[in-house]
C-alpha cells in the first residue's frame, strides 16, 4: 500500500465517522461542529485531487459562511433544551436506515460493475485544472451565462431570507 | 533536506511569533500606562522586560475552573480552535525574499501556495468557531452574547475584507502573497495604488481581531468578559495568545498586501552583499509590522468603543459599499489602461 | 494510485448517511445539515471525476452547487426561524399544518 492510499483511507474513515456523528448526536450544536469537521476533511480530500481552488472555496463558503449561519441559528433559537425534541427510535427509523444501507450497497455495486472501466490514475492534466487561473478562465468564458444566473439566484436568496426572517410588526 | 528546512522554518517562525506575542502584551501595557499617565509594569526584570514570563507562569499555575453546567468537550475544544487558526495563518506570509545560508537557498516563507490570500480568508472564516463555541459552551448569558456578537461582527467585516482583497488581486493579478510583494518593488506600494482598499481592509482587520473600537464581543462594562468570562488559567491564556497572535498576523498581512512587505526601496540597486540585503529586508518587514502593531495599540487606548448598531451600520452601510466601489473603479482603470 | 472507484464509493457512503439523517431525524436543523452532507458527497464525486478525466467541468459544477447550497442555507434557515417564531418548535412532525 502506498502512502497515498493510506492517507486516503484515513481521510475517508474520518469523514465517514464524522458524518455518522452528525446525524446521531442529540444536540444540534455538536452536529454543527462535526459537520464543519467533515467539510474540512472533504477539503483535504479535494487537495489530494489537486483541486486547490475548490478545496479553499469549500472551507470559505461551507465552513466559514454556511455553517456559521447554522451555528448562529442554533444558538439564537437556543435548542439546548433537550426535552423539546425527544426523538425515539421508531419502526420508521429502522426502515429508513435499512433502505439507506440497501441504497448505498446498490450504488457501490453499480459504480464498481455496471459502468465499465473507470480510470485508475489521476489525469496528467489534474494539477493544471485545479488552479485558480484555469478555473477562472473556464468560468468566465465557457460558463459565463450560468455564472451570471448564479448571481441572480443569490440575489433572490438574499431577498427571500430578509423577507422570511423579518419580524412582522403589528 | 527540503522537509528539514521547512520544519526548521516552521519552528523558527513559531518561536518568533510566540515571543512577539509575549512582548506585544508588555508593549500594550506600557503604552496604555503612558497614555493614562501611569507607570505600568516595571518591576520584573530590567524595566519590566521579564513581565511576560511572570504572566505566563501565573497563567500556568492558576486553577482550571470549568463551570458545572458547561458543555465540557466543547468548552475544552474552543480555545484549541482559536489558537490553531490564529497560528496557522502566518504560514503563507512572506517575511523576506531569499537567503543563502550554509549553501542552501532558503525562501523566507513557510509555504508559497497557489491560493495564497484565499487561504488567509478561509482561516479567518474558521476563527469564528473558537469564539462562538466558547460563548455557547460556557452556559453563561454574557458569554453567549459575546459569542453571538463576535459571530455577526466577523461575518460582516469578512465581506468588506474579501472585497478589498479583490482590488489587490486585480492590480497584481496573482493570489500568491510572495508575488504580491514582488509586485510592490521600489515605491509601487499598494497603499498608493489602492488607498481606499487599504482603509477598508485595515478597518476590517481591526474588526476581525476584536480590537477596540470594535471589541464588542468582550466589552467589559456590558458583558463582563464576553466569550471568555468562564475561562481561567491556561485556557484563558490560549484565548489571550490567539487574540494577540491574530493581531500580529493581521498586521503582517496588512504590511504584505499594502505596505510593500519586505520591500525596502532602492535596496536591490545599492550593491550591498546579498546576505545583508536579505537581513535588511527581514528587518524592514519586522519594522513595518511593528509600526502597524504600535498604531493598533495606540488606537485601542485613545478611541472609545462603538455601539453595536453603529458597528453593524459602519460595516454594512459604509465599508461594504466603499470596498465594492473600490473594486469597480479599479477594474475600470485597469480596463482603460490596457 | 487510488482508483476512482474508491472516491465514488466514499461519496456513496456519505450520501447514504445523509439520506438516513433526512429520513430518521426529526429536528429540522439536523435534517437540513444532512441535506448539506448529501450535497457535499455529490461534490466529491464531481471533483473526483474532474481530476480523473482531466476536465474542468466537474469543478465548475461544484462551484455552482456551492452557490445553490449557500442560497439554500440562507432561505432555509430563515424559514426555520419563521417556523420557530410561529410554532415554537423545529420538530418536523409537529409542523404538519399543510396535511390535514
Amino acid at each position: 500500500m502506498s502512502i497515498d492510499t493510506i492517507v486516503f483511507f484515513i481521510l475517508a474513515a474520518t469523514s465517514i465517522i464524522s458524518a455518522i456523528l452528525v446525524i446521531t448526536r442529540r444536540s444540534p450544536i455538536i452536529s454543527v461542529v462535526y459537520l464543519v469537521f467533515n467539510f474540512i476533511i472533504l477539503a483535504i480530500i479535494y487537495l489530494t485531487l489537486h483541486a486547490q481552488f475548490i478545496a479553499v472555496i469549500q472551507v470559505i463558503v461551507y465552513a466559514g459562511a454556511i455553517m456559521v449561519l447554522f451555528l448562529f441559528v442554533v444558538m439564537l433559537l437556543n435548542l439546548g433544551k433537550e426535552e423539546m425534541l425527544t426523538e425515539k427510535i421508531t419502526y420508521k427509523k429502522r426502515i429508513a436506515i435499512g433502505l439507506a444501507v440497501v441504497m448505498s450497497v446498490q450504488i457501490i455495486i453499480g459504480i464498481t460493475t455496471s459502468f465499465g472501466e473507470h480510470p485508475n490514475q489521476l489525469s496528467p492534466l489534474a494539477t493544471q485544472i485545479g488552479t485558480v487561473e484555469h478555473i477562472g478562465k473556464v468560468l468566465f468564458t465557457q460558463y459565463l451565462l450560468p455564472f451570471e444566473i448564479a448571481s441572480i439566484l443569490l440575489l433572490a436568496a438574499i431577498i427571500g431570507a430578509v423577507v422570511l426572517a423579518k419580524k412582522r410588526i403589528g | 533536506m527540503e522537509i528539514l528546512i521547512s520544519l526548521i522554518k516552521i519552528l523558527v517562525v513559531m518561536l518568533v511569533l510566540l515571543t512577539c506575542v509575549a512582548y506585544l502584551v508588555l508593549v500594550e501595557r506600557r503604552v496604555s500606562a503612558f497614555i493614562q499617565n501611569r507607570i505600568g509594569p516595571n518591576r520584573v526584570g530590567y524595566k519590566g522586560l521579564l513581565q511576560p514570563v511572570a504572566d505566563v507562569l501565573k497563567l500556568f499555575i492558576k486553577e482550571d475552573i470549568v463551570p458545572k453546567l458547561a458543555n465540557k468537550p466543547l468548552h475544552r475544544l474552543a480555545p484549541i480552535i482559536a489558537i490553531v487558526v490564529s497560528l496557522s495563518t502566518i504560514a503563507v506570509v512572506p517575511f523576506g525574499d531569499k537567503i543563502n545560508l550554509f549553501g542552501y537557498e532558503i525562501k523566507l516563507q513557510i509555504a508559497s501556495v497557489n491560493i495564497g490570500i484565499l487561504y488567509v480568508l478561509a482561516l479567518t472564516g474558521l476563527g469564528v468557531y473558537g469564539i462562538a463555541i466558547a460563548g455557547w459552551a460556557s452556559n453563561n448569558k454574557y458569554s453567549l452574547l459575546g459569542g453571538l456578537r463576535s459571530c455577526a461582527q466577523i461575518i460582516s467585516y469578512e465581506l468588506s475584507m474579501g472585497i478589498s482583497i479583490i482590488g489587490v488581486i486585480l492590480v497584481t493579478s496573482t493570489l500568491q502573497l510572495d508575488k504580491i510583494v514582488e509586485f510592490q518593488h521600489g515605491w509601487r506600494w499598494l497603499i498608493l495604488l489602492q488607498p481606499i482598499g487599504f482603509i477598508t481592509f485595515f478597518v476590517a482587520i481591526f474588526a476581525e481581531t476584536n480590537r477596540l473600537p470594535f471589541d464588542l464581543p468582550e466589552a467589559e462594562p456590558e458583558l463582563v468578559g464576553g466569550y471568555h468570562t468562564e475561562y481561567t488559567g491556561l485556557k484563558f491564556g490560549l484565548f489571550f495568545l490567539a487574540e494577540y497572535a491574530n493581531m500580529i498576523t493581521g498586521s503582517a498581512i496588512v504590511v504584505t498586501l499594502y505596505l510593500g512587505g519586505w520591500q525596502f526601496p532602492y535596496l536591490q540597486s545599492s550593491g550591498l552583499p546579498e546576505f545583508w540585503t536579505s537581513i535588511i529586508q527581514v528587518g524592514t518587514f519586522a519594522a513595518k509590522v511593528g509600526a502597524v502593531l504600535l498604531f493598533m495599540v495606540i488606537i485601542r487606548w485613545t478611541v472609545p468603543r462603538f455601539r453595536y448598531d453603529q458597528l453593524m451600520d459602519l460595516g454594512w452601510k459604509f465599508m461594504l459599499p466603499l470596498s465594492i466601489a473600490n473594486v469597480i473603479v479599479t477594474a475600470f482603470i485597469i480596463y482603460l489602461f490596457e | 494510485m487510488i482508483p476512482l472507484n474508491y472516491y465514488l464509493a466514499l461519496s456513496a457512503i456519505l450520501f447514504s448517511i445523509g439520506v438516513v439523517g433526512v429520513l430518521a431525524r426529526r429536528n429540522a436543523i439536523i435534517v437540513f445539515m444532512s441535506i448539506e452532507l448529501m450535497l457535499n458527497s455529490v461534490n466529491l464525486t464531481l471533483v473526483a471525476f474532474s481530476a480523473y478525466l482531466g476536465n474542468a467541468t466537474g469543478q465548475m459544477f461544484v462551484f455552482f452547487v456551492l452557490t445553490v447550497a449557500a442560497a439554500e442555507a440562507a432561505v432555509g434557515l430563515a424559514i426555520i426561524i419563521a417556523l420557530f417564531r410561529n410554532k415554537m418548535t423545529v420538530n418536523i412532525d409537529e409542523i404538519n399544518i399543510m396535511k390535514w
